[in-house]
């Protein structure tokens, strides 16, 4: 038996991540079992309709450009890779008319710590983004792509190529597609484990061949991007939301969720819960049935916290979870953030000093180095935890790693800087007998730790 | 030495972009020089650099600043093991320490019949896996209670001096 037959036995099916029947009217991962992400599968599922609608190949009239930004304007889908902007919006953006080459990049780089969804949608359900990136590139005029996918899911970045190949022998990719007057490449990259890459300017550096170091913002990408050519950038499940928009309008896709929070959204749920898995759900959901779908907490215990929107976010105590739904505006409400839609559950017997270090030990990792306030802050702050943690801490180290946050948080090139603040002072605002109690007996106010 | 057949692979991966950035397949040329090779030299560095006609420090600066890259030369199999917070709530420092216990190494080290390297890693975008390990950067796996790290160790070591 060769290692690669071995290690394929210890591969991640799916069954227990996505294919678990626990979703609520998906359209992403509607259908998938795991065996049928292939080109044949994905049309016999409506796959590619919508191309074929917007090139007009089906008989039909075609959309314009124009047509194709409305309908994802309406359908108001916002950026599924954290920032949640307008996807029609940022489109919009892009010089249509610009004279020379044009980019359009998919942000694969899934590494936010509790982030699981995009690799099963290109595991399973791949052509959904071919398709979803071929409708955007001929919405902006746009001739080559490539999808950066998290160097860490290599098995996953194999079947993307795959399925390109498969797309390109089909027609659906390359020159004229299907006989229309539309040409786009699609190419595949992979990172090799740096976080920073999952910020969009610096993945553009690394697709360039440099180290993943963000670039200042303005020029944003949408003029200055990919070899200083107009960029636009969307994550995986962005474009993989939009063939559904255009098979069924905007107006469907934004009543599947609520106003201002179209769709579908995939949650991944992480930690001490029974079921932790992908979940795809219509925006607005309560969190309480989202909790219910992954199982509920882990048996005999009850829920403490919640990092809704991955390890970036303020955390949130149990009753301000509870009391929230599943969308932007509903967990910006609540004090946190929807970010990637990572769900990271904690229960009664975990100790959130410990949590806190274990991230701050991630951005400190993880700080490219090249502002001086994360460098240097992100190195400090986990100093701090780390005393605290393990009874030689002061008081008025509470208070400091307070300060230290105020003085990364805003002034830095990237959000790095404000990914590794954001828990510090929420952790602290939410726990903070927590953290006297560490200072002041030396030991932790949570029994056990199992 | 980078082989005729390695460069056929590089040759691939320049293809996808535009002639006067054959740069941006850096990436994916060392990626490819360490399955083959199993770490990144300063030699292969010196060949990736002539070959995507590039300055060698452009190359280094790649090597040393994405982390799955093998600066030295590592163990026939390199296990990654996931730690960050979502991991550490499903015992990911457990499955770490049984096989820091198991193999008789501490996390960095490398057994000494060359067989195994242990690394503690950042998040491998597998959360809802949890405990997951990478091996040799190309192999996730999910799910890994301690028996089966124990079966993993087991069949792997039987197949450590073959091909």
């Amino acid at each position: 038996m060769s290692v690669s037959n071995v290690l394929e036995r210890y591969a991640a099916t799916g069954q227990e991540t996505c294919f678990h029947g626990r979703h609520i009217n998906p359209q992403i991962y509607q259908g998938l079992d795991g065996s049928n992400w292939h080109l044949e599968d994905y049309q016999s599922r409506g796959g590619y309709q919508a191309l074929k609608k917007i090139l007009g190949v089906d008989g039909g009239a075609g959309l314009t450009q124009d047509e194709v930004i409305a309908i994802v304007k309406e359908s108001a889908l916002r950026g599924r890779g954290g920032a949640g902007f307008p996807t029609g919006l940022k489109w919009s953006f892009m010089p249509r008319q610009f004279p020379g080459q044009k980019y359009l990049v998919c942000n694969s780089d899934e590494g936010e710590p509790g982030t699981c969804k995009d690799r099963d949608i290109l595991q399973y359900n791949p052509h959904v983004v071919i398709e979803g990136m071929a409708i955007a590139a001929y919405a902006m005029g746009i001739s080559v792509g490539y999808n950066y996918i998290h160097g860490e899911i290599f098995a996953t970045y194999e079947r993307f190529e795959a399925a390109l190949e498969e797309a390109r022998s089909a027609g659906l990719l390359g020159d004229r597609i299907l006989g229309s007057g539309f040409s786009f490449q699609l190419h595949a990259a992979h990172g090799f484990g740096a976080y920073i890459c999952g910020e969009e300017t610096a993945l553009l550096e690394s697709l360039e061949g440099k180290k993943g170091q963000p670039r200042f913002k303005p020029p944003f990408p949408a003029s200055f991007g990919l070899y200083g050519k107009p960029t636009t950038i969307n994550n995986t499940e962005t474009f993989a939301a939009v063939p559904w928009i255009i098979r069924n309008g905007g107006q469907a896709y934004l009543e599947c969720g609520k106003p201002n929070n179209g769709g579908t959204k995939i949650f991944s749920v992480s930690g001490d819960v029974q079921r932790p898995g992908n979940y795809e759900i219509p925006m607005g959901t309560p969190f309480a049935t989202l909790l219910e779908l992954a199982g509920g907490v882990r048996e005999g215990r009850k829920l403490k916290a919640v990092i809704p929107g991955g390890s970036s976010m303020p955390v949130l105590p149990a009753d301000i979870m509870l009391a929230t739904n599943m969308d932007y505006d509903s967990i910006s409400k609540a004090g946190s953030m929807l970010g990637s839609g990572a769900v990271i559950v904690m229960d009664d017997s975990r100790c959130m000093v410990n949590s806190l270090l274990r991230l701050s030990y991630f951005y400190m990792h993880e700080s490219c180095g090249q502002c001086t306030p994360c460098r240097e802050g992100t190195g400090w702050l986990w100093r701090l935890v780390d005393r605290i943690e393990h009874g030689h801490g002061k008081l008025s180290d509470i208070e400091m790693l307070d300060s230290i946050s105020d003085n990364i948080q805003g002034r830095t090139i990237c959000a790095l800087g404000d990914a590794a603040a954001m828990p510090v002072k929420a952790m602290i605002k939410h726990f903070r007998h927590e953290f006297v109690h560490h200072v002041e007996h030396k030991t932790c106010m949570v029994p056990t730790q199992a | 030495m980078i082989s005729d057949a390695i460069k056929a692979r590089f040759a691939r991966e320049t293809a996808k972009y535009p002639a006067d950035q054959r740069q941006s397949a850096v990436m994916a040329c060392l990626a490819i020089v360490q399955q083959e090779l199993g770490h990144v030299s300063s030699d292969s560095e010196r060949e990736v650099a002539a070959y995507l006609d590039m300055p060698l420090m452009a190359v280094h600066e790649v090597t040393t600043f994405y982390n799955m890259y093998n600066q030295e030369p590592v163990g026939r199999f390199k296990l990654n093991v996931c730690t960050n917070l979502p991991c550490q709530l499903r015992d990911a420092s457990k499955a770490l320490s049984h096989l820091e216990h198991r193999l008789g190494i501490k996390m960095g080290e490398t057994t000494s019949d060359g067989v195994f390297t242990l690394q503690q890693s950042e998040c491998l975008g597998a959360c809802a896996d949890a405990p997951v390990m990478l091996v040799n950067d190309r192999h996730m796996c999910s799910f890994m209670s301690n028996d089966k790290l124990d079966r993993l160790v087991v069949e792997l070591t039987a197949l450590g001096g073959g091909a």
